[in-house]
Order: structure tokens, then C-alpha cells, then sequence
């Protein structure tokens, strides 16, 4: 196994920087999409049903079947990598919006009427209170959709995006366990990796702002 | 003082004052200005505030928390230092000690110094406190009360203080303000009230006497 992973490392090089790319961009989308709609559903509670609901079924589909089922559209069945990309981001997008709201919801009331009644701004309570003490619920719901993307990336190669699912599904059709595991423990590893540093941003996070 | 039960209109009432709530009909005034005259960051940051569950930032340390309104308004890095260390020491806790805590470290009575000095902190002119001492035990609150008493003394601000306590409102109100299902009863000096004949005061004043007799008798 060793001999084959040396043999193809140009190769496994490649894919994983594939695979980085597209969990970084879906991620960082979800992330720059999930936190002002988390936000927005602090300000607005009315539409967490709508919102989160929504996301939910998303959610419920198979990643396989919404690969597919995103492949006859126009403007996205164009490109596999730019399908593959609005995929991911909208899986990643429920831990995402959901531990925003949810973060920032756990801020105590007396908290919240104290900075109030001190005088800050709607802008300044954001952003001095609820968002770092938030943080922590935040970054953990980030983890949580990383590794999922990840994962659900190996999968985004069944509709031609590349990444190391290519090592695992070409694998399955040879019947190669080498081949597998060419794409498989890199992807473990990059998810273990991930988790490791988005959970050392989380403690950094906690230790400042307890 | 604001003084009567649960339900009865107090906190409400402070609310209204720096425009947590808002009249739903009447008017409220801050230094003979209707508060809809007022920016509302201004009124607030006019006003102190002081709560039962204090309500400190627990990201913040001591010193940061009570600084938040100085750095609102802007002032001078060395203003601000000054200030802190001046109104710290007002509510007893020593600068070294206790400026780079955060709330987690310090006791129940000690938050609630912080929160009170956090309050003052800008110097306001009016201070709302909403059962401020009401989570205490027994021996810190008077404490704290008896301190509060002598600041007060030297600060002269205008206080509006809600209490449920009868004993709190006779030693520190200058009036007490009598509420009772959402409407104000009465207004009274501390020595008005204990002579009066009405007979929603005389309740509360045999509920004061009732407790201290469990005392005298026990003597």
C-alpha cells in the first residue's frame, strides 16, 4: 500500500488540493451566508421556521441525489466544480445559521438589557456582546460542517469535480483496496486535521472572552 | 423609592425612565425633557443602571466593564484611568486586586460593587437600581447598603430605587413612592410613611413590625 501511495503522490497531491478547495470555498460561502442569516433570525424570530425549516430539508436529501438533481440546471450543471461548490455550501449552511442563532440567543437577558441600558447601539451590542460570546457556539457549529463537507466532498467526484473521492469511486469500479485508501485516509486525515484547528481557534476563542 | 409587590408596576416603571419600555400613553421627562426629545443612546448613557443580576459583560474584566460608557463617550485614555481607579474605590474594591478579574471570579457581593460602579462610572446625574442588593445574603447587603447610604451622601444623584423591602426603603429613601397593582398609591417622606394611617402603608408596616417581634422575642 505504502509502495502504491509513493508511486502516486503527485496525484494524491492534486486531488487533495482539489478537495481543499472545495470544502474551503463551500465553507467559507456558508459561513459568510449562515451568520448574518443566524443573525438575522435573532432580529427576526418570525422567519426562524421558514429558514431553518427550509435548510432542513435540504439537509434530507442525499448528497449523491442533489449532485444530480442540481446537474440539469443551466448556469450550475455547466461546471461540475461550481455545482459541487453551491452543494456543499448548502449543507454546510444549517450548523452553520443554527448555531449562530442559537449562540447568540444564549446571551443572559441582563446581559443584553445592561448593555442596553448602558447606552450601546443595536451595532454595538453585536459586536461587543452577542458576537464574542457567541463565538465559541459559532466556531463549534463551523466544525461541524467542515468535516461534513469533507466527507460529503469525496462524492462531489461522481458528477466529475475531482477531489480524492476520484481515487475512491475509480477504486470501487477496480475493486482495489489501494486505490481506496488513496482517497480515503487522505480525507480522514484532512478532516481530523480541520476539526483539530477549528477546535484550537474555539479554545483560543473561549480563553479570551470566557 | 419605589416601593410595593411583585407585579406592581416598579421595575416597569424604571424601565420607562431610560426608555427600555416605551408609554404606551402619558409622557416621561428627563431634566424637564420629554424622552422622545432625547437621543436615546444620549438619555441612557445619561443614566446609571443598576440591577439584581448586575448584568456584567463576562468577556469583560472589571476594569473593561466599567469603562464601557467612558469609552463610549470618548474620553481620554488618562481621564479614564483616573476614573476607574477613583470609582472602584468608591464601592470598596481595591484597584490592584480586582481590575484584571473577570465576573466569574468574584462574588456575589463583589459583582454587584462592579455593576454599581459601573454605573457611576460616567458620572451620570440619575441613577436607576432595580433591587440592587436583593440577591445578597443577609450581612452583605447591609453592607453594602449602609456604604451605598454614606455615597449617597457624598454624590447627592438623583435615585430612583426600586425595592420590595420596607426597612431598605425607610434607610435609604429620601421619599418613598408607594405603587400597588400598576398605579402609585402614594408619595410619602420615610417619616410620613411610618405615621401614616392609610391602610395599604400600615400592611406594610406590620409585616416590618411582625418580623422584628420574632426578633424581640427571641432576645
Amino acid at each position: 500500500m505504502l509502495e502504491f501511495f509513493v508511486a502516486h503522490k503527485r496525484e494524491i497531491a492534486t486531488l487533495t488540493g482539489e478537495h481543499l478547495w472545495l470544502v474551503g470555498i463551500s465553507v467559507i460561502l456558508a459561513v459568510a451566508i449562515g451568520m448574518p442569516l443566524g443573525i438575522l433570525l435573532t432580529r427576526r424570530p418570525g422567519w426562524k421556521t421558514v429558514v431553518l425549516g427550509s435548510n432542513s430539508v435540504v439537509q434530507t436529501i442525499p448528497g449523491l441525489a442533489l449532485f444530480g438533481l442540481l446537474l440539469p440546471l443551466p448556469w450550475l450543471g455547466a461546471r461540475a466544480d461550481r455545482l459541487a461548490i453551491v452543494a456543499l455550501t448548502l449543507y454546510a449552511l444549517l450548523p452553520i445559521i443554527q448555531n449562530t442563532y442559537v449562540g447568540i440567543s444564549e446571551v443572559a437577558a441582563p446581559v443584553r438589557e445592561a448593555a442596553l441600558a448602558m447606552g450601546l447601539t443595536n451595532r454595538q451590542l453585536l459586536w461587543q456582546v452577542e458576537l464574542p460570546l457567541a463565538a465559541n457556539t459559532i466556531v463549534a457549529g463551523v466544525r461541524v460542517a467542515t468535516v461534513f463537507a469533507i466527507g460529503l466532498a469525496t462524492i462531489a467526484a461522481a458528477i466529475g469535480a475531482g477531489g480524492l473521492g476520484e481515487f475512491i469511486f475509480r477504486g470501487l469500479a477496480m475493486v482495489n483496496n489501494n486505490v481506496i485508501l488513496a482517497g480515503a485516509i487522505p480525507a480522514a486525515l484532512m478532516a481530523l486535521i480541520a476539526d483539530g484547528l477549528l477546535a484550537l481557534l474555539q479554545h483560543k476563542l473561549t480563553r479570551v472572552h470566557r | 423609592m419605589l416601593l410595593g409587590p411583585s407585579g406592581s408596576g416598579k421595575t416597569t416603571t424604571l424601565k420607562l425612565i431610560n426608555g427600555l419600555l416605551r408609554v404606551s400613553e402619558g409622557r416621561v421627562a428627563v431634566d424637564g425633557r420629554d424622552i422622545s426629545d432625547w437621543e436615546i443612546t444620549r438619555l441612557r448613557r445619561h443614566i446609571g443602571y443598576a440591577i439584581q443580576d448586575v448584568g456584567l459583560f463576562p468577556h469583560y474584566t472589571v476594569e473593561k466593564n466599567v469603562t464601557l460608557v467612558p469609552r463610549l463617550e470618548r474620553w481620554e485614555e488618562t481621564r479614564i484611568r483616573r476614573r476607574v481607579q477613583e470609582v472602584l474605590q468608591m464601592v470598596g474594591l481595591p484597584v490592584e486586586e480586582f481590575a484584571q478579574r473577570y465576573p466569574d471570579e468574584l462574588s456575589g457581593g463583589q459583582r454587584q460593587r462592579v455593576g454599581l460602579a459601573r454605573a457611576l462610572a460616567a458620572d451620570p446625574p440619575i441613577l436607576l437600581m432595580d433591587e440592587p442588593f436583593g440577591a445578597l445574603d443577609p450581612l452583605t447587603r447591609a453592607e453594602l447598603q449602609r456604604e451605598f447610604k454614606q455615597l449617597q451622601q457624598r454624590l447627592r444623584k438623583t435615585v430612583v430605587f426600586v425595592t420590595h423591602d420596607v426597612g431598605e426603603a425607610l434607610l435609604l429613601g429620601d421619599r418613598i413612592a408607594l405603587m400597588e397593582s400598576g398605579r402609585l398609591h402614594g408619595v410619602y417622606t420615610p417619616q410620613e410613611f411610618v405615621d401614616s394611617r392609610d391602610p395599604l402603608v400600615q400592611r406594610y408596616l406590620e409585616a416590618f413590625r411582625a418580623a422584628q417581634q420574632v426578633f424581640e422575642t427571641r432576645r
